[in-house]
């Protein structure tokens, strides 16, 4: 059943034109910055040279291409949440839905890992634009999977707090805007907190990221995004029951 | 179970429901047997909706029960939802999706094997006459084709029960034929509940209806019995000549006559004796040159307005 919803999250998605015009600027705007940081890891590469221990292009490529990513998902996640549960309750196929042989579990699983199969295939590019440079220079491959599994956990995280949100509301506006703010919020919160250790930094996604960012696996990290996915996604399936209860 | 009692497929006992402090549905009880059609008839707002809600789960009641095929519904969503087909208000559609891929959704998130569906879906478009349109995109279709597929998302999965919530709404004449006929069809094989606020659906399609207002049941019966309900007895006759008005009162079985227009009366008389016999013998010697005799017929209109008139008439005497 789960696959079925997912499935279906999926094909409807892929249905869809904006859906393809998204994908199309964002792989322009990821190929513009794998460019950029190409371009300027040419310029700086004579100096680098002369360092002792000097940066590989992993590191001053590939780990910026991903930080990069990381941001880009906080505005992208929202703008595709929003449609999972706001927007069904608004056009009235969530009704579909509930009066189906299905509980909560299945509903919210189902739209959760749909949008995490999308989510994973927009970001494919990433990994395979930064392995082209495997041709012509050696890559760190370590680095690489952990930031991928760094990414992999973050989109997780970001879509389990989007379709909470987007299961507050029937305005797909305000489901898209809510899970902005508190994506971003918790991000701000992060990078304003000065101390070393304020609880912003623990309960921000992206700080937990930074580790995985600069190669670093951290089973804490990888369990903070688990742990923060299934909190959301328990949420939302109490948040669904509760919808029945009260209209 | 025998033959000669059909098994009843769905059984609501005292349903109440409350939105914050406003008590919308206040114990209602409603059964329906297989091969039925009920009608669930008031005006807008009466709660209709709310109620349909609660029988498909969609919404929990405060309290009561609900059965479907047996099955209790708050204490066995999930089996007993296989059990059901629902169009609500405004259908479930995914506008994007094909009319095939669409309902083979709804089929499977039914439960149906993939290898049954194929032949459901053929069976289903043939019924709701959309041969035609299955590769399609839904919101491409008109608002006609629209309200089929939901009614096809309904019975694909071949339920016990179908739940249609006003489905004839906002179709032309034409189509709203067709769903009728669909409708009867369906309540040959099914159970069918549908509300409407349109009085000539129930005249149609209906084997009984039950009246709703201000989320209560206020009366249940036969749709053909309750057309008699305050029927009342008596016709209008047009007499190129007529005769005063004291002779026509005059005849036998006769209780009261009313001049409409100079050549029109509107006769009343006691349901069990119709003078028209003895009137249009009279007619015959007399030379009033009878042009029309129509008998009074109780519409469902003049039978809804006097229930539900008479329901508020006793709601205020009480207050």
């Amino acid at each position: 059943m789960i696959r079925l919803l997912a499935m279906r999250e999926l094909r409807s998605l892929l249905a869809m034109p904006s859906t393809w015009f998204v994908l199309a600027v964002l792989q322009f705007i990821l190929a513009w910055f794998f460019l950029a940081r190409t371009e300027a890891f040419l310029e700086i590469q004579p100096q680098l040279a002369q360092l002792a221990n000097p940066p590989g292009v992993t590191t001053t490529v590939a780990a910026p291409l991903f930080n990069t990513v990381a941001l880009l998902l906080m505005m992208l996640v929202p703008m595709f949440t929003t449609r999972l549960v706001a927007e069904e309750r608004r056009n009235q196929t969530f009704t579909l839905l509930l009066s189906a042989p299905l509980s909560g579990r299945h509903i919210v699983l189902g739209k959760f890992f749909g949008l995490l199969i999308f989510l994973v295939m927009l970001m494919a590019g990433v990994p395979l634009m930064l392995y082209t440079l495997a041709l012509g220079t050696h890559l760190d491959h370590g680095m690489m999977l952990s930031n991928i599994i760094g990414l992999l956990l973050l989109t997780a995280s970001y879509i389990a707090l989007g379709l909470y949100v987007s299961a507050l509301t029937t305005q797909p506006i305000i489901a898209a805007i809510g899970a902005l703010a508190v994506l971003v919020g918790l991000w701000l919160a992060d990078i304003g907190a000065s101390a070393e250790n304020s609880p912003w930094h623990f309960i921000s996604p992206l700080n937990h990221f930074q580790n995985f960012n600069a190669g670093l696996l951290d089973s804490g990290d990888a369990a903070f995004f688990v742990l923060f996915s299934i909190f959301f996604l328990l949420l939302t399936m109490r948040r669904i029951h509760s919808n029945r209860i009260y209209g | 179970m025998s033959k000669a009692t059909p098994e009843t497929t769905l059984s609501a006992r005292n349903l109440t429901r409350c939105f914050g402090n406003r008590q919308v549905i206040h114990n209602i009880s409603l059964e329906l047997k297989r091969g039925e059609v009920l009608g669930l008839l008031g005006h807008n707002g009466a709660g209709k909706s709310t109620t349909l809600q609660m029988l498909t789960g969609c919404l929990l009641p405060d309290s009561g029960e609900i059965e479907i095929c047996g099955i209790n519904l708050s204490r066995q969503p999930m089996l007993a939802k296989t059990h059901i087909g629902y169009l609500p208000e405004t259908p479930p559609l995914y506008r994007e999706l094909s009319v095939n891929d669409y309902l083979t959704f709804a089929a499977r998130l039914r439960g149906m094997k993939p290898a049954a569906v194929a032949e459901a879906l053929a069976q289903t478009m043939r019924r709701c006459g959309l041969e035609a349109a299955g590769k399609k995109i839904i919101g491409t279709l008109s608002k006609g084709y629209q309200q089929r597929v939901g009614i096809a998302q309904a019975i694909i999965h071949r339920p016990a029960v179908v739940v249609l919530d006003e489905p004839t709404v906002g179709l032309d004449p034409e189509q709203i034929r067709e769903i009728r006929a669909l409708i009867r069809e369906l309540g040959n094989a099914y159970s069918v509940i549908l509300s409407t606020h349109v009085l000539s659906e129930v005249e149609s399609v209906c084997d009984r209806v039950e009246i709703m207002q201000h989320g209560k049941l206020i009366y249940g019966d036969t749709s053909a019995r309750m057309q008699q309900h305050g029927q009342v007895s008596g016709f209008i006759i047009s007499l190129r000549k007529p005769p005063a008005l004291s002779e026509l009162e005059g005849i036998a079985g006769v209780s009261s006559v009313e001049q409409i227009s100079a050549t029109q009366f509107r006769v009343l008389h006691a349901p069990d004796d119709n003078p028209s016999g003895a009137l249009l013998t009279l007619a015959e010697q007399n030379g009033w040159r009878v042009e029309q005799l129509t008998p009074l017929q109780a519409t469902l209109e003049d039978v809804f307005v006097k229930i539900t008139g008479a329901e508020k008439g006793t709601a205020e005497e009480i207050k």
